[in-house]
């Protein structure tokens, strides 16, 4: 895609989707109240501008699987730097890491991810991807990024600009499923958690694998997410963060915005795309153009803004 | 399940040693699982007692295999592009299981 086409893209809401899904280009988010709104900061609107008249902005990267090594993306580690680079030019007040941290769980993972994370000097809030979890149901994980007060099972909540966030578990499974669950003890904690704050607090849902269902023939799907929403309709704006497929894709229901994110490591196909969700391949001079972090800016009594920008 | 598991792990252990040095044959063998496009095949695979089942791993992506009792009857740690994992059957029965990374793929043996 050349620039004129970037630019004509850009110009409808449906040539913005479209290069998202398939230039990965990013979006910055600013949750401004409500609903949010994704605007492509790499394409001339510039982040600062977004952050200055903001009250609170926090970024999201996502399955940054250092430890991968196969054609689709030899360096990990560089396109992870890249895209904390990018976060730390935002100046947000803190960051969030929707999964898939490592690809294979294994320790020298966990130590290079955290190194290369800690050098962002950002606040930095997890929860884990499926492949952070693997043979040890997320012991190593949990370790190194548990969330503060986390119960048992790795969930947790926290409060920051006026926002609550909740990061749920939807990556461990003990026996074959269409999709990740999130389980009765999580719903509980859920509600409970839900039951004091007000229905004009803005909520950010932060959890790994797709919280709607996007493709469930490739487990794209958390199968009953259903009843974590039905805590969740009192409330005027909730903004679901994901990760796990890769790439940028939007849904709006109500008062509830669900957007997955790109990877900082390589992309995956679009929906039903290919044989498989695996590792696509794209030229290596391409390759930061389809992945990308997100800002997230909120202001007070205003509607959410929510920006993608791809690392080069 | 738990006696299974017992007697049937340093099998499946010793079967993996002769992995190493070319005891076992290529995809095409009947008593091995290739694991390609998110899926197993052949599934379900019908084999007698006493088989020692590979799996391999021919994605990009990793994959375990993992009994659909959360793992306790056998469970392959994460297997990478070209990792393979073996369990000798000793037992007749179903045996049902999963990836534990991409719950959606399943698979059986039957052992008869």
């Amino acid at each position: 895609m050349d620039t004129r086409d970037k630019e004509s893209l850009v110009n409808t809401r449906r040539g913005l989707l479209k290069c998202m899904a398939w230039a990965g280009t990013g979006i910055v988010w600013s949750v401004v109240g409500g609903v949010p709104k994704g605007v492509p900061i790499s394409m001339g609107l510039g982040g600062t501008a977004l952050a200055a008249t903001s009250a609170f902005t926090f970024v999201q990267i996502s399955d940054s699987h250092i430890g991968f090594k196969a054609d689709a993306n030899p360096d990990p580690n560089a396109t992870l730097q890249a895209a904390l680079d990018k976060a730390v030019a935002l100046k947000p007040a803190m960051m969030i890491h929707t999964g898939d941290v490592t690809h294979l769980s294994k320790p020298e993972q966990f130590d290079t991810a955290d190194q290369i994370i800690k050098g962002a000097k950002l606040d930095t809030h997890f929860v884990p991807g499926e492949h952070d979890v693997i043979g040890d149901d997320g012991k190593m994980y949990f370790e190194r990024f548990g969330g503060k007060g986390a119960a048992a099972g790795g969930w947790y909540s926290f409060d920051q600009g006026g926002v609550h966030f909740v990061a749920l578990m939807n990556v461990i499974g003990f026996g074959p499923a269409t999709g990740a669950t999130l389980g009765k003890d999580q719903l509980e904690w859920l509600e409970k958690d839900l039951k004091g704050k007000s229905a004009s607090t803005p909520i950010v849902v932060l959890a790994h694998i797709p919280l709607w269902s996007i493709y469930p023939q490739w487990g794209w799907v958390t199968a009953d997410a259903d009843q974590a929403f039905a805590h969740l309709k009192r409330f005027g704006s909730v903004t679901v963060l994901n990760g796990h497929i890769h790439q940028v894709v939007q849904k709006v229901e109500g008062k509830v915005t669900f957007q997955t994110a790109m990877s900082t490591a390589f992309p995956q196909p679009a929906a039903g795309t290919a044989p498989s969700p695996g590792p696509m391949k794209v030229p290596a001079d391409k390759l930061k153009s389809v992945l990308g972090i997100r800002e997230i800016a909120f202001a007070p009594a205003a509607a959410p803004k929510l920006t993608d920008q791809i690392l080069g | 399940m738990h006696a299974i598991k017992r007697r049937a792990l340093p099998l499946a252990a010793a079967a993996m040693l002769l992995l190493g040095i070319g005891a076992y044959a290529g995809a095409a063998a009947p008593d091995t699982v290739t694991i390609a496009n998110f899926a197993f095949s052949p599934t379900p695979l019908t084999v007698a007692p006493g088989t020692k089942v590979t799996w391999n791993n021919k994605d990009e992506e990793p994959h375990t295999v993992t009994s659909a009792d959360g793992g306790h009857t056998f469970k392959s740690p994460a297997l990478d592009t070209d990792d393979k994992f073996s369990f000798t059957f000793n037992k007749a029965g179903t045996y049902k299981y999963f990836c534990s990374i991409h719950r959606q793929m399943v698979g059986t043996i039957i052992v008869k």
